[in-house]
């Protein structure tokens, strides 16, 4: 049986060169980076090394890049940081409310410190509206945090836009570009963004580890206290061979990042043209020109995602569908329900996302495997709307 | 899968038999958010539960899928449940699950998924049976876990799907089996609550979820004399006699629930006895429709030992039974599963206790 994996949104496969560059590290380079002797300053360098890789992806200077354990944890220290350090300034916050969960229960968490936090809607494409963004901000704002590509649509927002708005109203600019960055070009200078999120494993990279770009002069507190490493805004003893991943990651996607856009965008284009051709009643999700290469979310009349994502998983092929909770069974997105979508729509939605390892035989094959199940399942006519 | 030692030992044996296995959890729970994580542990179905499933599957190198229920068995189980207080019956959800959530919606998804049958740790036989030509259901060897009450509603093409291998094992037997294979749930207690209100104090359940059917009203005897005040019907089962908060000289027990009039009946110990009963929604098993009166042994609860009975069907597809003696507290809403001995005819919903 084929086995095709289309999930690139939710994870990536690390990149070979990536493993091997661990690999060396952790059989190699020991050392506390802490450290003031001879092992440690061999880490120190791994490890700056690796900063300089992944400021570069991002148009950042090495200095403002601080190591996390991964996205969700620079989308923490991004908000609480700032929130937390700016209370007196003003207690008000905008996000949007397609946000990763990472921002938005960090928000919430603020919420309960006192802050008030307003989610801006979305319109039918998932992107955020500058007028209501406008509207929003008042004197009290004090941080915008707005995701730099949706992870569940592919929409890409208007970042450049939203700061220039923000830092008018003397608000900084947060932007979760976890799913952006390695697929589409990002520069920090250029966007002006006060702070970034980014994490290793979305770009063939490994698992745990992640930045957060704080922009120099930006006033943020530490979420995670210690012996004040990265600048003092994340303690604890550095992940190095983590660290090694990413750069080479980063190092990586900077060199092939126009071939990889091309490759997405080409492979999926030609599995939407298939599964349209193939499957009847299938909408897409999400604005057709700005979003992320790889995306493609669909919404197939009749047929439950939950169904048709098990139904492919025993095919052999990895999609998304929903998110999961807690514990581990698929509800309808957040993100679909906040563009609009009917509940119908909402349930029957699936998510693959292209990577750089799928081929045009991986796509024929998948959707083959769609139309087949899709015609299985409404002939069964299980559970969708209305059992 | 529940995380319990019979659907992973049903597991188990499955896969040794050359099965194509699937693992599956229905979620049926809602999701909790901000609740503290010990409301959760333990018992069936919760998140610890799915983890132990999830654990054996992983053990077993089977699939595992959490599966979202929690739309379907809200609508089927949960609001059947405070439907039926609120009416003033009782109710049993583990019937109304079998018949519309776990062989029915599940039974559907498992097809979508090419499977061609749903198993269960349940204690009962499914059996082909050719001199009959239909499919049976017959109690299981081990006769105190035996669980074909609450199956009764199972139809053929139901029954064609589903796969119960535990009916041919007794329980001890099951956990030694546990035992032998490793699987982390060998020693897991039974759990014997209704699996949506974890705290079994389904009183509380029905008092925060349908305030409406709680309400204070008359208790009556069965002249109509009012003889106190009860908490509201939910609180009271047909044989009741604790609670009531009446002084007597001799000992009360509730006869009767009228919700139109939100009273409760009393009456002496002879008044709770009955020898026959009123039963519709009926389900046969052994042939398409009786053909006429026939005996059977009957059950009127999970817990009640089978008495011998005449069934007599009417025209409009109800039933009359005659118990050979009296029973106590023949309760309406609970069902009536008819036996011919370990075979099961077929069941009803309890209209009528008298």
């Amino acid at each position: 049986m084929r086995r095709v994996y289309m999930d690139h949104a939710a994870t990536t496969p690390m990149h070979p060169e990536v493993v091997t560059a661990m690999s060396e590290a952790m059989a190699g380079v020991f050392g506390n980076p802490s450290s003031l002797h001879a092992w440690g300053r061999e880490a120190r360098k791994a490890l700056e090394e690796a900063r300089e890789k992944v400021a570069a992806l991002i148009g950042a200077e090495p200095g403002e890049i601080v190591f996390t354990g991964g996205g969700t944890e620079a989308d923490n220290l991004a908000i609480k940081g700032v929130a937390r350090a700016n209370r007196e300034r003003g207690r008000h916050i905008i996000t949007s409310a397609v946000e990763h969960h990472a921002v938005l229960h960090a928000c919430g968490d603020l919420e309960k410190e006192g802050f008030r936090v307003t989610y801006l809607p979305v319109d039918g494409q998932g992107r955020v509206s500058l007028d209501a963004l406008s509207e929003s901000l008042s004197d009290e704002t004090i941080l915008v945090s707005i995701m730099a590509a949706n992870n569940e649509v592919g929409t890409v927002q208007p970042i450049a836009e939203i700061a220039r708005l923000a830092h008018e109203r003397g608000a900084y600019l947060h932007t979760d570009a976890v799913q952006a960055v390695g697929q589409i070009p990002v520069d920090v200078k250029e966007w002006d963004v006060d702070l970034l999120s980014l994490t290793g494993h979305k770009f063939y990279g490994p698992k745990g580890v992640g930045a957060l770009y704080v922009r120099r002069r930006t006033r943020v507190l530490p979420v995670i206290s210690g012996g004040g490493q990265e600048r003092g805004l994340r303690s604890g003893t550095q992940n190095v061979p983590g660290v090694v991943g990413l750069g080479k990651a980063a190092e990586l996607a900077e060199a092939e990042l126009a071939g990889r856009a091309r490759h997405a965008a080409a492979l999926r284009q030609r599995l939407w043209e298939g599964i349209q051709r193939r499957v009847p009643g299938v909408v897409l999700n999400g604005p057709p020109l700005e979003r992320l290469p790889g995306n493609l979310s669909l919404s197939i009349a009749g047929v439950e995602g939950e169904m048709l994502l098990l139904n492919l998983d025993y095919r052999g092929i990895a999609v998304s569908a929903g998110s999961a909770c807690a514990a581990g069974s698929l509800e309808p997105s957040h993100v679909l329900r906040a563009m609009g979508l009917p509940r119908e729509t909402a349930v029957g939605s699936l998510r693959l996302s292209l990577g750089r390892d799928n081929t045009e035989e991986d796509v024929d094959y998948v959707i083959d495997q769609v139309a087949s199940a899709v015609e299985k399942i409404r002939s069964l006519q299980v559970g969708a709307a209305g059992h | 899968m529940s995380g319990g030692v019979d659907s992973s030992v049903t597991a188990a044996l499955l896969v040794q038999e050359g099965y194509d296995v699937i693992g599956a959890t229905m979620q049926t729970w809602p999701d909790l958010g901000d609740e503290v994580e010990e409301v959760r542990q333990g018992g069936c179905c919760s998140i610890s539960a799915v983890d132990d499933a999830r654990r054996v599957a992983d053990k077993l190198g089977i699939p595992y899928y959490v599966l979202n229920f929690k739309e379907n068995f809200q609508e089927r189980v949960i609001d059947y449940f405070l439907r039926e207080y609120t009416q003033g019956r009782t109710p049993n959800p583990c019937i109304a699950c079998n018949r519309y959530v776990k062989f029915d919606e599940l039974l559907r998804r498992a097809r979508a998924l090419d499977a061609d049958y749903v198993a269960t740790g349940h204690y009962a036989k499914v059996e082909r049976d050719e001199a009959l030509g239909r499919f049976v259901l017959r109690k299981s060897v081990d006769r105190g876990k035996d669980q074909t009450y609450a199956l009764y509603n199972l139809t053929q093409s139901q029954l064609a799907h589903t796969l119960m291998p535990l009916g041919y094992y007794e329980k001890t037997v099951t956990r030694r089996i546990a035992r032998e294979l490793g699987l982390a749930t060998a020693n897991k207690p039974d759990s014997q609550e209704i699996c949506f209100v974890l705290d079994n104090d389904y009183k509380r359940f029905v008092a925060e979820k349908a305030p409406e059917a709680v309400r204070p009203g008359p208790i009556m005897d069965t002249r109509g004399h009012v003889l106190g005040t009860h908490t509201g019907l939910p609180n009271y089962t047909v044989g009741q006699r604790r609670g009531l908060g009446l002084a007597a000289e001799k000992p009360l027990y509730v006869v009767d629930l009228l919700p139109e009039q939100n009273a409760l009946v009393v009456g002496s110990g002879d008044e709770v006895l009955s020898d026959r009963l009123e039963a519709d929604d009926l389900n046969w098993i052994a042939f398409e429709q009786p053909d006429g009166p026939f005996a059977a042994e009957a059950k009127i609860r999970y817990g009640a030992t089978p008495v011998p009975c005449l069934v007599t069907p009417r025209s409009d597809g109800s039933v009359h039974v005659d118990f050979s003696r009296p029973l106590r507290a023949i309760t309406p809403g609970q069902a009536v599963v008819f036996y011919q001995g370990d075979l099961v005819v077929g069941g009803g919903t309890i209209q009528r206790g008298r």
